[in-house]
């Protein structure tokens, strides 16, 4: 007997039931596996998905300014492709010292897959699939670029460099929004895919400090902030989302002067905020109570004063402790934006629920379903990966 | 803070800049404390403010009297009897019961399954492993109201009615209803029947409420499954080769030896996944099923009085919340290992 087949046996059949349950496993698979794929490619009328494209991505937002999402789009790429360039430009001992790690060719494959195949199947008519190979051309060429090249800049440049990232983000707002010398969109036009991006990278970016300064305050020795952070957090993480969406899109109104009450983009953004601040709290809670007291009081001695001696000592060790938590919180934080469907928004739900309410899509749930499960699950994981792939780096066993 | 530029020789006298009185390490924490509570004060303040402000001039100030007046609005599914002549607060209370009912069975179902989940992600069998651990990651990374909605618009509206619906033993899954087996008149078994082309059972449960509590087993069993894993994880190694060795088989070793000693890992991270099932509940609105939340939404409509209803809203969640806690907290204390 092969060593492959020794293998399979003693994983498989090892014993008569665990045989049994193979095979009843491997028959369930075979018949949910061809029920699926038969309707995927027989049943399944795919058209709401070709015809609706771009209401999916970017909603009902004004066809004369969607140059802008595509200017976006383009300096997104860009930036991804930098920083992806810059971060492997110092190779490091642990991934054998290589600017092409393995990992690395099946990434550049998939951004060349998805750029060449999704477009075509999505239908869409060939000077936006161009548009869409030179995107992820642009990605590529300079994630080349920066890794072949970024060793050459000057040092206080690189150091600049990630100051480019928030920036991108406010250029990004302006572009979505205008103002600038834009012509303004109104948020009630942003919707699809681009609408849930916006409204988790948003409420990611603000509940991290303020998760960071509960957590903060909840094991600090001062009584008013502890009970102040405590009665906070338990009060977010006690009622559903959706109550507090409910809140937010029905009192704030009366808690606000008369008339100022932000658009209901907006107020659901913030909701999302405050929502994921206490949720993130006690993940970096948790990251603080692994940092040894030792640290705080080394750090003190050294003649740091406290505040100095969380931000360089404790913090640091903190959050990478809480790294996989926070990412989770994160995670679910994008799901959690689904919820706006119900006080309707258009984000990729509420716009499902438009396309099906269509007479001409009527009946197409499975498939429309479907499709964002898919873009919800690959969005999920990458998330995932990256975080994986994050604590690998911030391992200090493998720091150089 | 004075810090010297290196250590070495301290300085002379004269070179050390006192300490201000406003950083003394007494007067510290109280400037701190003055300033959140300040800054708190003021803005509760505010907001308290505004609202006093604003629900006067909509003529909205608190009061709890309309619960009284009649809802006209119907429920379609009650255990409480209510009809659109009974009062608000009874509404509500129907509306909670549904959300009680919901949750109890959704405890139930996905500990359960969750439980069976996390067993077997230790079987002995790869494709086993293989599956549980697919399992749970699809759902895991699929928001939970896609998963409600997938349930309710694609699989339970599109079952069959009258004789094409979906019979199993004791089961008749069809699109007006799920229709359970159950003793009828003088405690004999009554299984569905059709009659006139109308199942009758002595026990019909809406598609709605199926796909709500089908929906939150499957997604809650996930995150149980999780919990299980990572509890059987703790247990040492040690443990499975002893009870194997004294000839104990894999399911007596995983029930009789393991699960026990898991429990104390199991039991928080349970109450968390609980607590998150009750708040999960509230999605109910999505798939029409009439909970507290749906009930809430309805009668602020009609009577605008926001402020009552979030307060009703929150309040009852939160004491739900406590009751899990303050039940799993109990459970917690009988499955601590008592040392002498």
């Amino acid at each position: 007997m092969t060593p492959l087949l020794r293998r399979l046996r003693q994983d498989l059949f090892a014993t008569p039931a665990d045989g049994l349950v193979t095979v009843l496993l491997l028959a369930l698979i075979g018949a949910g596996g061809f029920a699926v794929l038969h309707w995927a490619l027989g049943q399944a009328q795919w058209a709401v998905i070709r015809a609706n494209s771009t209401l999916f991505a970017v909603g009902r937002y004004p066809l004369d300014q969607q140059w802008r999402l595509w200017l976006l789009t383009a300096l997104l790429a860009a930036a991804t492709g930098l920083s992806w360039g810059m971060l492997r430009s110092h190779p490091r001992p642990d991934r054998g010292g290589s600017l092409w790690p393995r990992n690395d060719w099946m990434a550049v494959g998939m951004v060349a897959l998805l750029s060449l195949a999704l477009p075509s199947l999505l239908g869409l008519a060939l000077p936006l699939q161009l548009r869409w190979w030179a995107i992820a051309a642009l990605l590529l060429l300079l994630r080349w670029l920066a890794g072949r090249f970024g060793p050459l800049l000057p040092a206080p440049l690189k150091r600049c460099l990630p100051l480019g990232l928030p920036l991108l983000y406010l250029l990004g707002m302006v572009l979505i929004g205008g103002g600038l010398a834009l012509e303004p969109v109104s948020p009630s036009q942003w919707g699809g895919l681009m609408l849930t991006l916006l409204e988790s990278s948003f409420a990611i970016l603000l509940c991290f400090p303020l998760g960071v300064l509960l957590a903060l305050g909840r094991r600090s020795d001062l009584p008013l902030l502890r009970w102040g952070s405590v009665v906070y957090i338990e009060f977010f993480r006690g009622a559903p989302l959706i109550t507090l969406l409910f809140l937010g899109q029905n009192m704030l109104g009366f808690l606000l002067p008369g008339g100022v009450a932000p658009e209901r983009v907006w107020r659901a953004a913030w909701v999302l905020t405050l929502f994921a601040a206490a949720y993130l709290a006690e993940a970096v809670r948790s990251g603080l109570a692994a940092v040894p007291r030792g640290q705080l009081e080394a750090a003190r001695s050294l003649g740091l004063s406290t505040p100095q001696a969380f931000t360089t000592v404790v913090l640091p060790q903190a959050l990478r402790v809480a790294l996989p938590s926070m990412v989770g919180q994160f995670i679910s934080l994008l799901q959690d934006t689904t919820l706006l469907s119900l006080i309707g928004l258009m984000e990729l739900l509420g716009t499902a629920r438009t396309v099906m309410a269509n007479p001409a899509f009527l009946g197409r749930n499975a498939e429309v379903y479907f499709t964002l499960a898919v873009l919800f699950w690959c969005c999920c994981a990458a998330l995932g990966l990256g975080s994986r792939a994050l604590e690998r780096r911030l391992n200090p066993s493998t720091l150089a | 803070m004075a810090r010297s530029p290196s250590v070495g020789p301290s300085p002379a006298p004269g070179l050390v800049t006192p300490v201000p009185w406003w950083r003394h390490r007494r007067v510290v924490p109280w400037v701190v404390q003055g300033a959140v509570a300040l800054t708190v004060l003021v803005v509760v303040a505010f907001l308290l403010g505004n609202l006093i402000r604003n629900l006067t001039a909509a003529g909205l100030l608190l009061t709890w009297n309309w619960l009284g007046q009649p809802a006209g609005f119907d429920i379609s599914e009650t255990l409480l009897p209510f009809n659109a002549e009974l009062p608000y607060w009874r509404g509500l209370a129907a509306g909670l019961v549904n959300t009680l009912r919901v949750v109890i069975t959704g405890l139930v179902g996905s500990t359960l399954v969750g439980t069976l989940l996390g067993m077997a992600s230790f079987s002995g069998n790869a494709l086993l492993r293989g599956l549980t651990r697919t399992y749970v990651e699809v759902v895991r990374n699929i928001p939970l109201l896609l998963q409600l909605v997938f349930w309710y618009f694609v699989v339970f509206l599109s079952l069959p009615n009258g004789t094409a619906a979906l019979q199993l033993p004791g089961v008749v899954l069809a699109k007006s209803g799920l229709y359970l087996a159950g003793f009828g008149d003088g405690l004999h078994w009554i299984g569905p029947q059709l009659q006139n082309g109308v199942w009758q059972a002595p026990l019909r449960l809406s598609v709605e409420f199926g796909a709500l509590l089908t929906g939150l087993i499957a997604y809650t069993a996930a995150f149980i499954a999780e919990v299980v894993r990572g509890g059987i994880a703790a247990v040492p190694k040690g443990q499975w080769e002893a009870a194997s060795s004294l000839g104990l088989s894999w399911w007596q070793t995983l029930s009789k030896v393991v699960l026990p000693q898991a429990l104390r890992v199991i039991v928080p991270g349970l109450n968390t996944q609980f607590i998150s099932l009750a708040k999960n509940s509230s999605l109910a609105v999505a798939v029409g099923y009439t909970d507290l939340y749906s009930v809430a939404e309805t009668t602020l409509n009609q009577t605008g009085r926001a402020v009552e209803v979030v307060l009703l809203l929150l309040g009852t969640y939160l004491a739900l919340d406590l009751f899990i806690s303050l039940m799993m907290n109990g459970l917690n204390r009988l499955v601590q290992i008592r040392e002498r």
